[in-house]
């Protein structure tokens, strides 16, 4: 028996999230899966183009209402329930957009959730970090019991381009509560790449010493079109921006380089990084945690080193 | 009553290093260091800020598991809280069971906000708050960096991966917290002594009417693989050639 899969798409009105297309190759792990893209948005032509032209979607429905204008968990999970009917697997991806949501959705099932699937070993079966990363574990749900997910992106390819699947308008007749009402959003305007999905990431401690020491960073960032990200403690002084911060409490990232330039390497950070292909660590303190998880480690200066590194390329 | 009810979890400290027992059925916790999950001590932090505002005039911490949950309910009641319910329930306990539970106790309490940690950092499922919320059919405001009460509603700013989002939330609803906030108060001597003489009240699921159900078995517990060790390089560069030689440049 072939599993099915829903997939919630998360995307921002106009453009699909690539955490989607990581969901879909989660599913695509189980043999013969059958997948679906829910997409539900104001107007969902666009994201649905996108969503349709992944490898290994059977299917995209796309459910419009105005009241999907910003991605309002309240609003989405009963609309999600709707659709999930035929379905065993309902998935979204474990960001800030799919963890809110998907617990929702579950409750609503009356559904178990596995969160931060990291591995699919079968339609019941499911591995995932727990304690931070420090351990795995396997955890199996009753064959025939719906099951509610959220995949952990970093442990997934995006899965590449396909043959275009069919588009299909869905029509929910659900309730839907206004007692929750998206105000605003503030994010710092930037030209670099997105954290989360960038090959390069530069990284920043509170070594940097200010958010002007983060300039240097900067500037190599946009030399090696890297993305740039912060420690915790860079970010609870203030140099750089909550949407940079990488680790357990950030953003959990996995990109073929990362250079953690000035950051001690606390185990909070290091889940964050640890599917990265290839980890460069800069520190003063060559005894720095960092340098037990580095590829390549340099112990010295950043100040001198950074800047250096820049003129080498 | 204008309350908050709390929920937290006992669960390992977070300074103590993880061990997996070597037949796979779970992490060692005997003898280990055991607190307040983190982050439901900042949902602790800011009930009692709210109530000294003026903004509530009660707040009530709850838990849910095995008895020697009590240590953890004193602390919360040091640090401030009015009154503590404990629901004993011995096994797993899965989240939509808390849940459920949870639910139950907002029936009895009628509050005007439940607040509670984003996730426990031991299981990390970061599902409780979202699962309250949707059985109770009310708000949720996850990720909550700023709390600010106004009459029938709140705005709550949220961390969120594009940045922060601000919500307007209609009361009562449920807030689960991230790091910012707010820096959680240390228990002074005096308090400890005083939350021995404040009310816990002990309770039953199925004097609650809840059947816990667990859908997930646990199968095995493992230790992460390691990364290889990497290698040293001396100066800038060599750590260009380095990252050259693996194609990275």
């Amino acid at each position: 028996m072939s599993a099915k899969v829903l997939i919630v798409a998360e995307h921002d009105g106009s453009r699909l999230n690539q955490s989607t297309a990581r969901c879909v190759s989660c599913a695509h792990a189980l043999q013969g899966a059958e997948i679906t893209v829910a997409v539900c948005a104001a107007d969902a032509a666009a994201v649905a183009q996108q969503a349709a032209q992944l490898q290994g979607v059977a299917r995209v429905i796309t459910v419009e209402n105005a009241a999907n204008a910003h991605a309002l968990a309240a609003v989405l999970a009963p609309q999600i329930v709707a659709l999930a009917a035929p379905f065993s697997l309902v998935l979204g991806p474990s960001t800030t957009f799919g963890k809110d949501l998907m617990a929702r959705v579950a409750a609503l099932l009356g559904a178990p959730q596995v969160s931060d699937i990291m591995a699919i070993e079968s339609a019941t079966r499911f591995r995932r970090p727990i304690y931070a990363g420090n351990a795995i574990l396997t955890v199996e749900s009753s064959a025939g019991d719906k099951v509610v997910g959220t995949v952990r992106t970093a442990s997934f390819e995006a899965a590449p381009a396909g043959p275009a699947a069919p588009i299909e308008k869905a029509s929910v007749d659900v309730a839907l509560p206004t007692h929750t009402r998206f105000i605003s959003v503030s994010a710092a305007k930037t030209d670099r790449p997105d954290l989360q999905t960038a090959a390069r990431v530069i990284s920043g401690g509170r070594a940097l010493g200010s958010a002007d020491g983060f300039k240097i960073l900067y500037s190599l960032a946009d030399k090696l079109g890297a993305a740039v990200g912060a420690s915790r403690a860079a970010v609870d002084a203030g140099y750089a921006p909550n949407e940079m911060q990488v680790g357990q409490t950030g953003k959990i990232i996995a990109p073929e380089l990362y250079v953690a330039v000035g950051i001690s390497g606390a185990i909070q950070h290091l889940t964050g990084i640890k599917d990265a292909r290839t980890i460069v660590a800069i520190n003063k303190d060559g005894e720095a945690p960092i340098f037990e998880v580095a590829d390549i480690g340099l112990v010295g200066d950043l100040f001198q080193i950074i800047p250096e590194i820049e003129r080498l390329i | 009553m204008k309350r908050i009810l709390v929920g937290i979890k006992r669960v390992v400290d977070f300074n103590v290093r993880i061990r997996v027992k070597p037949d796979g059925s779970g992490v060692v916790t005997d003898g280990v260091k055991m607190s307040i999950n983190p982050f439901d001590e900042i949902a602790l932090e800011e009930a009692l800020r709210i109530k000294e505002r003026g903004l509530a005039e009660e707040v009530v911490v709850a838990t849910v598991g095995p008895a020697d949950c009590q240590p953890q309910l004193r602390t919360a009641l040091a640090m401030g809280a009015d009154r503590a319910l404990h629901v004993q329930a011995d096994g797993v306990i899965e989240p939509l069971t808390i849940a459920r539970t949870l639910l139950k106790l907002v029936e009895r309490e009628q509050p005007m906000l439940v607040i509670l940690g984003k996730q426990a950092i031991d299981n990390d499922n970061g599902q409780t708050g979202q699962m309250l919320a949707a059985l109770w059919n009310r708000p949720q405001a996850t990720y909550a960096s700023k709390l600010e009460l106004s009459g029938e509603s709140a705005r709550v700013t949220r961390e969120v991966d594009a940045g922060l989002e601000t919500l307007e939330i209609d009361l009562p609803a449920v807030i689960s917290t991230d790091l910012r906030l707010n820096e959680p108060r240390y228990v002074k001597l005096p308090d400890i002594m005083k939350a021995k003489k404040k009310p816990l009240d002990t309770l039953t699921l199925q004097a609650l009417g809840v059947e816990p159900r667990q859908q997930l078995k646990l199968v095995r517990f493992e230790p992460p693989p390691q990364r290889q060790k990497g290698v040293r390089v001396k100066d800038a560069g060599e750590l260009v050639e380095a990252l050259k030689k693996k194609g990275l440049l």
